[in-house]
């Protein structure tokens, strides 16, 4: 019985640990120091999960933002993984757009977010800063409905064009509206 | 099939519907081309006609029942997804994997590039004419996938990483046929290079068609043996081990002419290179020890266990009607699949269901870059420029 009060206690640890780091530490995280350095109100909040770090910028900022990360010596996340839009119906603001960035030169990866409203949801596309953008954001268009401003081609990518609702939102069932 | 006008007027231009169903689109894809003559003006990839919704399926399941959904995003590299969705979870959970298991998950996973790779240069060869090496193809990766069978009781969807570990215990014998394995595959190998890589029809095909040059790749976040064969040397295998890579001693083949013929090589390369890994694996499995990791109320206890104690039986029976919650928050994993970054993007919201999950699949990323490759080409060409970028379609539409 020791031995297992010993393992649930490690395990509760693991799964209890302060997985997001206190805010003086992030403060000195040397991408937040940087950002904060080069205009005052680009990081709305920082956090850290499991060692991956999340900048949340401010809707208006983000490309302006993106263009600094991209090509600041330093920092330079020339590479684009991947854009996830979450739902958090019935939160308001209602979506985050997550952009998972990834510096080859310097092998650094980064969270950019940005919070989006649901009674607007809109925000700037960063096709300008990285073309690979582009699909992405239809997807985000097709699946979520937030649309992407200044996008050169925005319509549906995966669902037929004729397709009504956007079925990775919250307020979308499973199962779909019956058929 | 439809002529338009083009603005200049006097020369015309015609619309061209490629796929969706074509044999060499490799799936259901569809490209809409604007041909002049038999040049490639415009390719307009049209994708979505795969998409089952794999990602609001997830978000309805626990967290160990999404395993079987990861297996059919990309049916040719299934242990790669799964592996990618565990170690996401795991890293979410804070779980640390037994040494065992770790070096098995790469075995296997070694195996599966080969076997990707084997049905893309067996697809590319007949796309372009040499039917044979299809043949040649598909006599190997029988034997892996009788391997994967053996391991798992699946030939294709294996579904046999999970949470923590592996599904089963593999049998015996199996390590020993691995060997087997590896031992006649490098002349195989060699036989393919022998009917391709200096055959004359086989480098007309290839050889400077394609053109996707480093700066070009990385804007259209491109990855996988595609931004290799470009000179960009990024593996996630070497730039952010997972699975105890980082105990492997193995290269990242990268080649500089960004044409068809170099990610060819660069493929051929990394099969030789995943040999290497699966032998240094074959040499680190200890012959018994744990498969999963230790920690009640995530995985399920052993079916000993389970029988002749109470607790394990309450862990049991809790698991698999209610699942485990993971602590909320959100993790990102990337892993090099066959096909280049897989990405896992998991939200949890402190419930035993997946609040999202995002899969970044490379291949969606890769299909972007087939205008820049294939525009100026010649129309045949553009089987070349599709078949070099191995996509799947599954990943792509999910």
């Amino acid at each position: 019985m020791e031995e297992r009060g010993a393992r649930l206690e490690r395990l509760n640890q693991a799964a209890g640990a302060p997985a997001v780091t206190d805010k003086a530490s992030l403060e000195q995280n040397a991408i937040v120091q940087r950002l904060r350095a080069w205009d005052e109100k680009a990081v709305a909040e920082a956090s850290e999960f499991r060692g991956e770090l999340t900048i949340v910028v401010p809707r208006e900022q983000l490309q302006r933002a993106a263009e600094y990360l991209r090509a600041e010596p330093g920092l330079q996340f020339d590479f684009l993984s991947d854009i996830s839009a979450v739902d958090r119906f019935p939160m308001e603001p209602r979506f985050e757009v997550n952009y998972h960035l990834l510096s080859l030169p310097l092998r650094q990866i980064l969270r950019l977010r940005v919070w989006v409203s649901g009674k607007d949801p809109a925000v700037s596309t960063v096709i300008p800063v990285w073309p690979t953008a582009n699909w992405h954001e239809r997807e985000i268009f097709d699946l979520f409905g937030i649309r992407f401003e200044g996008h050169p081609d925005l319509h549906r990518i995966l669902m037929p064009d004729d397709w009504e609702g956007y079925p990775l939102r919250k307020d979308y069932p499973v199962e779909g509206f019956g058929t | 099939m439809t002529t338009v006008e083009t603005a200049a007027g006097a020369a015309q231009t015609m619309v061209l519907n490629m796929g969706p169903q074509h044999p060499s689109t490799h799936g259901v894809l569809r490209v809409v081309l604007e041909l002049d003559g038999e040049t490639v003006v415009k390719a307009r990839p049209e994708i979505g006609y795969l998409h089952t919704g794999i990602e609001k399926s997830c978000e309805d399941l626990t967290y160990s029942q999404a395993i079987t959904l990861t297996d059919r995003i990309d049916y040719l590299a299934p242990l790669s997804n799964n592996l990618g969705y565990c170690l996401a979870v795991e890293k979410l959970l804070g779980l640390e994997v037994p040494k065992r298991a770790q070096y098995i998950r790469v075995l296997l996973t070694e195996l599966t590039r080969l076997n990707s790779h084997l049905v893309w240069l067996g697809t590319h060869a007949m796309d372009l004419g040499a039917t044979s090496v299809m043949l040649y193809c598909f006599r190997e990766r029988e034997e892996i996938l009788k391997i994967f069978e053996m391991v798992s009781g699946q030939r294709m969807m294996t579904s046999y990483f999970r949470i923590g570990g592996l599904a089963l215990e593999p049998p015996p014998g199996w390590l020993e046929r691995v060997g087997r394995f590896i031992e006649m595959f490098p002349s195989r190998i060699e036989e393919y290079e022998k009917l391709l890589t200096r055959n004359s029809i086989w480098l007309m095909r290839t050889v400077g068609i394609g053109i996707l040059e480093a700066k070009d790749a990385i804007a259209l976040g491109v990855s996988g043996p595609t931004l290799r064969a470009a000179g960009v040397a990024y593996d996630v295998r070497k730039f952010f081990p997972y699975s105890s890579y980082e105990e492997f001693s193995f290269d990242v083949p990268t080649r500089t002419e960004c044409d068809s013929y170099a990610r060819y090589l660069v493929r051929v390369a990394e099969m030789r290179e995943s040999l290497k890994i699966i032998r240094q694996a074959m040499g680190k499995i200890p012959p018994e020890g744990p498969i999963r990791t230790d920690a009640p109320g995530i995985i399920p206890p052993q079916r000993e266990k389970m029988k002749t104690e109470m607790e394990a039986l309450i862990y049991h029976f809790k698991l698999f009607t209610d699942g485990f919650a993971p602590p909320p928050g959100e993790v990102y994993q990337r892993i090099e699949s066959p096909r280049g970054e897989v990405g896992y993007f998991i939200v949890s919201d402190g419930s035993p269901k997946p609040y999202r999950v995002k899969v970044r699949a490379p291949s969606f990323a890769n299909l972007q870059a087939l205008p820049k490759l294939s525009e100026g080409g010649l129309v045949a060409d553009l089987i070349a420029c599709i078949g070099t970028i191995d996509i799947v379609l599954g990943e792509v539409d999910r």
